[in-house]
């Protein structure tokens, strides 16, 4: 969908913004706002480009930078750290070749942390794009994402 | 209502309303702040403000919390102090805190708050993740390094100038003040107006400072050094040297200037006069012919600026004079040059300006004959011809008067009013309105157009029209008559727009502390200059009239056009 077909669908008020943001993010293969869509975004709801900007580097879901089709986030609280989630983020990091703030080269994942999902009981865990994953092992990280690479192919 | 409490067991009574922080200094008591900024909006993000309420559990911040009946404040408890010293320990964590390399030094209210809570040590190591410094344009630099993230900046250039350039990126410990996309202010969003270096409280946005230029330029023998001193300045001037605002220092000024070395100390007031018969004239021809009204004043460059970056539709509403500041650098290198037969490549032209756009407009490539010959070579701010002045050891107070020099010397009160918000509309209404009605002016004071309101306005009769006209200051202001110009919308014939708060007496480059009570200072000040002079309409000004006689010819003429006028673009790359 293209950014002025997805801004129609709100009303041109401030009060929209964030909405918006995450709508057209989430639909973008590239899950991320470039300057241009920030330039045009900030004109439709008659807000500053620094507004926007803000906005965007305030929640961690949004970004500026252009991330993988398949965003990996790794839980760094302390349920997560005493139930191995150490081993959980070397596993994603040999697998992928990346460390957390990278995208592969391929475009295919990129590697974030994230506070808490709400887990903690099932630690540790991670979620990919909606998708959340718990109870891992370093094996079942990897079958993890060995089903991503397939469902590209 | 009167509220009666207690601040460290003494009983205070102070109108409802009032913050502890207020009650606590009508009662000579001064609680240390760090975001807090008198004319500001207060968001109470430091904490250094931190006071005990008596039978409160946390501490309060004095600065955003109101006094109540019967209520018991404490404000220097070990508790406190403590509170205070850490915060205050942290931020120099996080801090380059390099104080001598600092143009702030012994003006920074973090540096004053470290010595009065008396922190001669840090317990908390170093964790600051140095940034690169963007010093891109030619009037601030910004030292993010320096940042503790007050605030000020972000409400002022958000809320008073209506531009908001910077805001705060990320969040937490990340948070970066910035512009959008982590450019640099130079990359078409800023105006330069510098009201976000007169509210930092370190030296994390400052003027770039060309005082080294100056003093090199002083002591080469090949140059021939000019100073020229804006109208706002012999009410600032006085202020920056430790005297009281609104000071009027008009003739010390030029004595102290002629003791650093200047060979000659001019008026910019009178280009102010010149511009007024320019922009008069200009008026005029675009009332008679049918030209693109409204006309709006061209003086300030931070309104140029904000017109060239987001208004770009108006731009043919804004009268095409150069500024005061540039119409005398182009006189200086023509007319000053042939009259004394002095080579105009040595003639180094320096200003004293209230403002920090000043020094983007004179590097402006329309700004003179060639690119290696601008107008004017360097732009000093109030407070930079201040540090000169300290550095030469000159003793402001008891030099002797003196006058500004020929032929750049006579002056009206019209032309010092120019400093202040309505002062170039009066000054213009003075003019026009006895040009084109053929008869005198009763009275010479339009107090309709004068005082702080944010847009004011007056009707004048011209030629048996009626004329409606405005002025407006500060940008949020700037922006409403912008877009009314943009929509077709506007009732006006006529706009002065001045972008600072209270116009060049607010400037950027004023001394540190400006508030609205300084600038009212400033602003009775100026207007008392005016009154004072024995001339006060600039078309009555002998040597402007001598000028054209002499070199000029007639206003809007060939040479007037050439070396008055000038053009501008449209900045934005979208
Ligand atoms: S100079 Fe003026 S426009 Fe630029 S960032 Fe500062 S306050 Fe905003
Ligand atoms: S740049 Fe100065 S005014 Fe702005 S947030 Fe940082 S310290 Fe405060
Ligand atoms: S109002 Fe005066 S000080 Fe402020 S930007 Fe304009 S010219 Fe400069
Ligand atoms: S001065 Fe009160 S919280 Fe900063």
């Amino acid at each position: 969908m293209t950014l002025d077909l997805m801004l129609q669908k709100y009303p041109a008020s401030s009060e929209y913004l964030i909405e918006a943001l995450r709508d057209y993010q989430t639909a973008k293969i590239d899950h991320c706002v470039t300057e241009m869509e920030i330039v045009k975004i900030a004109k439709y709801f008659n807000v500053t480009e620094s507004k926007v900007c803000s906005v965007v580097s305030f929640y961690s879901f949004l970004s500026e930078k252009p991330k993988g089709k398949y965003v990996i986030r790794i839980c760094r609280d302390v349920p997560c750290f005493v139930n191995k989630s150490e081993s959980i983020l070397k596993t994603l990091e040999t697998r992928l070749g990346i460390k957390p703030g990278e995208t592969t080269t391929d475009g295919l994942f990129s590697l974030e942390f994230t506070g808490c999902l709400g887990q903690c009981d099932h630690a540790p865990a991670i979620r990919i794009n909606e998708k959340t994953y718990v109870d891992l092992t370093p094996d079942k990280v990897k079958a993890i994402l060995s089903e991503y690479r397939e469902e590209k192919s | 209502m009167m509220v009666n409490l207690k601040i460290n067991n003494i009983d205070v009574t102070v109108p409802e309303n009032t913050t502890i922080l207020d009650a606590a200094k009508a009662n000579n008591i001064a609680i240390p702040t760090l975001c807090y900024y008198p004319d500001l909006r207060i968001n109470s993000d430091c904490r250094i403000c931190s006071v005990e309420i008596v039978g409160k559990k946390g501490l309060s911040t004095s600065c955003s919390t109101l006094v109540t009946e019967g209520m018991q404040v404490k404000t220097h408890t070990p508790r406190v102090i403590n509170a205070r010293k850490t915060i205050t320990e942290l931020l120099l964590a996080n801090h380059d805190a390099d104080c001598t390399a600092c143009a702030k030094n012994m003006n920074c209210e973090l540096q004053k708050l470290a010595n009065v809570l008396g922190i001669d040590e840090n317990r908390f190591a170093r964790v600051l993740e140095v940034r690169p410094i963007d010093d891109h344009n030619p009037s601030l630099i910004r030292n993010s390094n320096r940042c503790i993230k007050c605030g000020r900046c972000i409400d002022v250039c958000r809320n008073i100038q209506g531009v908001n350039v910077l805001e705060a990126m990320n969040r937490g410990h990340d948070i970066l003040i910035s512009p959008p996309f982590g450019k640099y202010l130079s990359d078409e969003f800023c105006t330069f107006c510098g009201q976000c270096s007169s509210v930092c409280p370190v030296g994390a946005i400052i003027e770039k400072d060309e005082t080294a230029t100056v003093w090199n330029a002083l002591h080469d023998p090949q140059k021939h050094v000019i100073v020229q001193v804006a109208p706002a300045i012999r009410v600032s001037l006085g202020e920056e040297l430790g005297q009281k605002p609104g000071t009027i220092v008009t003739g010390k000024l030029v004595a102290a200037l002629k003791l650093l070395g200047f060979t000659k100390v001019f008026d910019t007031d009178f280009t102010a006069d010149l511009t007024i018969i320019e922009e008069g004239s200009e008026l005029i021809k675009r009332i008679t012919t049918g030209g693109v009204l409204p006309m709006t004043t061209s003086c300030c460059p931070g309104w140029i600026n904000f017109a060239e970056t987001y208004y770009p539709e108006i731009l043919d509403h804004i009268s095409s004079c150069k500024s005061p500041q540039q119409m005398f650098g182009a006189l200086a290198k023509t007319y000053y040059a042939q009259k004394e037969n002095i080579d105009p490549a040595s003639i180094f032209v320096v200003s004293i300006m209230p403002c920090t756009a000043k020094k983007y407009e004179a590097k402006r490539s329309e700004m003179g004959s060639t690119e290696n010959n601008l107008d004017v070579d360097v732009v000093l701010t109030t407070r930079e011809a201040g540090k000169m002045l300290r550095q030469m050891g000159v003793e402001f107070e008891n030099l002797s008067e003196m006058e500004f020099d020929k032929p750049f010397g006579t002056t009206t009160g019209a032309a010092a009013i120019f400093g202040t918000t309505g002062g170039v509309m009066e000054a213009a209404l003075r003019t026009v309105y006895e040009i084109v009605n053929k008869k005198p002016l009763a009275v010479l004071d339009f107090v309709e157009v004068r005082g702080m309101k944010g847009i004011k306005e007056a009707s004048v009769d011209l030629g048996g029209k009626t004329v409606k006209v405005a002025v407006a200051h500060t940008l949020a202001n700037a922006k409403i008559i912008a877009e009314q110009i943009k929509n077709h919308e506007s009732p006006y014939a006529f706009i002065e727009v001045m972008c600072c708060p209270g116009g060049c007496i607010g400037g950027g480059g004023q001394p540190y502390g400006t508030i609205s009570k300084t600038r009212t200072d400033r602003l009775a000040s100026l207007y008392a200059v005016d009154v004072a002079m024995p001339l006060r309409k600039s078309h009555e000004n002998p040597d402007i009239n001598k000028l054209y006689s002499d070199f000029l010819g007639s206003p809007l003429a060939k040479l007037s056009h050439e070396l008055l006028h000038t053009k501008y673009q449209p900045k934005r790359r979208h």
